[in-house]
């Protein structure tokens, strides 16, 4: 019988961190470049968010849930935020929702016109997607040991590989809701002489956007699930807490973490579920809706 | 009428490698073989037509027979595999991207089935989307869409979104879409298709009355012969992607050519399709006295015209003979007749018909163009072929004369 021993052994994991350690090595400046605006951006955007004042990033929250989804959002994420705050843990958590913030917005500048290209060009469509997949379905601690090789340990590394594991469902997303237009709206677009560039705007992307958003949900998910796996390389935050308890076999530090991540996570699900499901009330500001009831009343 | 599309020897063949089945089409394997030997799919086999400046010509057959392929390919939605189609003589087939751009947005609109509105999109911002494509300023866009939307009587809907309409809302809203360009050629692929019997009609009722004024050349695609004949100026009739019969409403009732389109024509309501002109008689004239003409045929009693050529009177076998031998015509006629309008389809002519009475059609001049009697009328009813056929040449040459 012939025994797995009996064959050769390649030894590709020394290929692999050979390779690595090449990249590393002779395309340095490559990866000192993509940091660079990764890092100005979550600096911005950490600074910014620090800055708030509690009291007005409650209002806040509560507004932007208020205008994008509905008065339940807008209460819950109230809620939530009080009491994140009264875990003690706030300077934590606005550190994690930094972290999100820009990933989402280096997702949506990266995802969302990789995936018209896709849905544009079917040779495209046919090298990324195996990409996808692998960046999909490759457990999210082996990005780490890479990204560390490759763009150091702290909060930097840990935004990269965020971004990495967040993108791929706001390109699969974009490119499916290009694809899912009705093909007789398309035609219609061509019989009256729309060039490519017009068909994109005036008809493809408008009615992809539901679609390009419930991507945009997914990517924010993705992106809190792996904000706390990349405490494991230095990234700061909520995950920071978690590991600590478990370090330090401290239950309740732990719990607070984890409890502080799911209201986070159910606060952001929540809010960008419904920018992806149009109700009508939502295209109305506040003060026009504040300005309808008192008519009413009066 | 001038011609203002002219179809040659167009092919479609639906593949990426259309050589094969082009081959064997032009040798001429049937649709079926082509199919099992090459798993393509023939769609338009040697279509050649000619449509003329401000007809709306009907392409009628059933699913399956080209009929939309047809139609797509003159916008290029489909892309011809060979033949030609000029548009006042210039080949659409030849053009280039930016070419083909722009006869899209200025010569050949289009009408979709399901109607293809944007749904994101309000009734006018729909309406003017022609216009925006083509980088009009958007005032002047905005009032050209208004204008439209006023004649298909959409005016007060214009800032809601489609799906606030009814279907015959929505299909007025891409009917109005189609014209704000401008475009003379105007495509509509099973345009009504999709809605209410009631709508339908009222849609093509609102079709022919807006044709009245815009006298645009329709390409109008169907699967409802009733349809076709109701719009049409003329027809083509598809299968198997090939024409099989083409012609005025009246004629290919009146000679379906073949089992395939008589099985269309079978149910056809004769009496609210021919007019009088097309059943009736020419009288060819018999005696002349004066300034007067007594004209007649074998079916029908003789008819005493006056100068004008209009009819004044009858005679009967006895009076004719009487006439005939010397007496004066103006003392034997008789005022028993009934005059009908040549325009008037036969449903009306049957109202006006009085028992026993002989028949005048006349032109809207009062001008005699022949006689009808009450036997062809029936027959023509009962589609049976002892009708007379269309005797249009004679007639109109008449017509002409008077």
């Amino acid at each position: 019988m012939l025994s797995s021993e009996d064959l050769a052994v390649f030894p590709v994991d020394q290929w692999i961190s050979q390779c690595v350690e090449w990249l590393g090595i002779h395309f340095r400046p490559m990866f000192q470049a993509i940091r660079w605006p990764v890092e100005h951006l979550l600096a911005f955007s950490d600074t910014v968010i620090h800055a708030i004042p509690f009291p007005v990033m409650v209002l806040l929250m509560f507004l932007i849930a208020y205008r994008a989804a509905s008065l339940g959002v807008a209460l819950f994420s109230a809620i939530a935020l009080v009491i994140i705050a009264t875990l003690g843990v706030w300077d934590e958590a606005m550190t994690t929702l930094s972290l999100i913030t820009t990933a989402i917005v280096i997702c949506m500048v990266i995802g969302i016109p990789v995936g018209v290209w896709c849905a544009r060009s079917e040779r495209v469509w046919a090298v990324m997607r195996p990409i996808l997949d692998i960046m999909q379905t490759t457990p999210t601690f082996v990005y780490l040991v890479p990204v560390v090789m490759l763009f150091g340990v702290g909060t930097v590394s840990g935004e990269v590989a965020v971004v990495i594991s967040a993108c791929p469902p706001l390109i699969r997303f974009t490119y499916l809701g290009i694809r899912m237009v009705e093909t007789e709206l398309v035609e219609a677009g061509q019989a009256f002489g729309a060039d490519r560039r017009q068909l994109l705007w005036e008809i493809q992307l408008p009615l992809a956007i539901p679609t390009i958003l419930g991507g945009l949900n997914q990517t924010v998910l993705t992106a809190m699930v792996m904000s706390v796996v990349v405490a494991m390389i230095g990234a700061e935050g909520l995950g920071l807490v978690v590991l600590q308890g478990l370090g330090r076999m401290d239950v309740g530090r732990a719990a607070v973490g984890g409890i502080a991540i799911v209201l986070l996570a159910m606060m952001l699900d929540r809010i960008t579920q419904n920018l992806a499901q149009p109700t009508p009330h939502k295209r109305k500001s506040l003060f026009k809706r504040l300005l309808n009831s008192r008519q009413v009343n009066a | 009428m001038s011609e203002r599309l002219k179809i040659e020897n167009l092919y479609k063949v639906f593949s990426s490698t259309p050589d094969r089945a082009m081959q064997l089409l032009t040798a001429g394997a049937s649709k079926d073989r082509i199919l099992a030997e090459t798993a393509t799919v023939v769609g338009l086999n040697n279509v050649s037509l000619s449509i003329p400046s401000g007809a709306i010509y009907m392409i009628m057959g059933l699913s399956g027979s080209g009929k939309s392929t047809l139609a797509r390919c003159i916008n290029r939605l489909n892309e011809p595999t060979a033949g030609k189609i000029l548009l006042d003589g210039k080949d659409l087939v030849a053009l280039n991207e930016s070419e083909l751009r722009e006869v899209r947005r200025t010569r050949i609109s289009m009408v979709f089935q399901h109607f293809a509105l944007l749904p994101n999109k309000t009734v006018i911002e729909n309406t003017e989307f022609g216009l925006k494509l083509r980088g009009v300023p958007a005032a002047q866009r905005r009032k050209r869409a208004e204008e439209v939307l006023a004649i298909v009587g959409l005016a007060k809907w214009a800032d809601h979104h489609p799906h606030e309409l009814s279907g015959g809302m929505r299909q007025r809203v891409g009917l109005a879409r189609a014209l704000t360009t401008d475009a003379d050629v105007l495509i509509m692929d099973e345009a009504f298709s999709a809605l209410d019997p009631l709508i339908r009609t009222e849609m093509q009722d609102e079709l022919l009355r807006l044709q009245r004024t815009l006298k645009k050349t329709i390409l109008f695609i169907t699967h409802d012969f009733q349809e076709a004949l109701k719009l049409g100026t003329r027809i083509a009739i598809m299968a198997d992607g090939q024409v099989v019969r083409e012609g005025t409403p009246q004629e290919i009732v009146a000679n379906p050519g073949s089992d395939y389109v008589a099985g269309f024509t079978r149910e056809v309501d004769r009496s609210r399709l021919f007019d009088a002109r097309s059943i009736m008689e020419q009288a060819g004239t018999l005696l002349v006295q004066d300034d007067i003409r007594i004209v007649g045929n074998e079916s029908a009693s003789a008819f005493v015209l006056n100068a004008a050529g209009e009819a004044i009177g009858v005679l009967d076998s006895r009076a004719l003979l009487a006439v005939g031998g010397g007496a004066d015509a103006q003392q034997r006629l008789s005022q028993q007749f009934v005059s009908v309008p040549a325009n008037a389809k036969l449903v009306e002519v049957a109202r006006l018909l009085k028992p026993g009475l002989p028949v005048a059609v006349v032109e809207a001049d009062g001008v005699f163009v022949g006689t009808l009697n009450s036997a062809h009328i029936l027959d023509c009813i009962a589609g049976l072929p002892s009708s007379p056929p269309a005797t249009r040449p004679f007639v109109s040459e008449v017509a002409h004369h008077a």
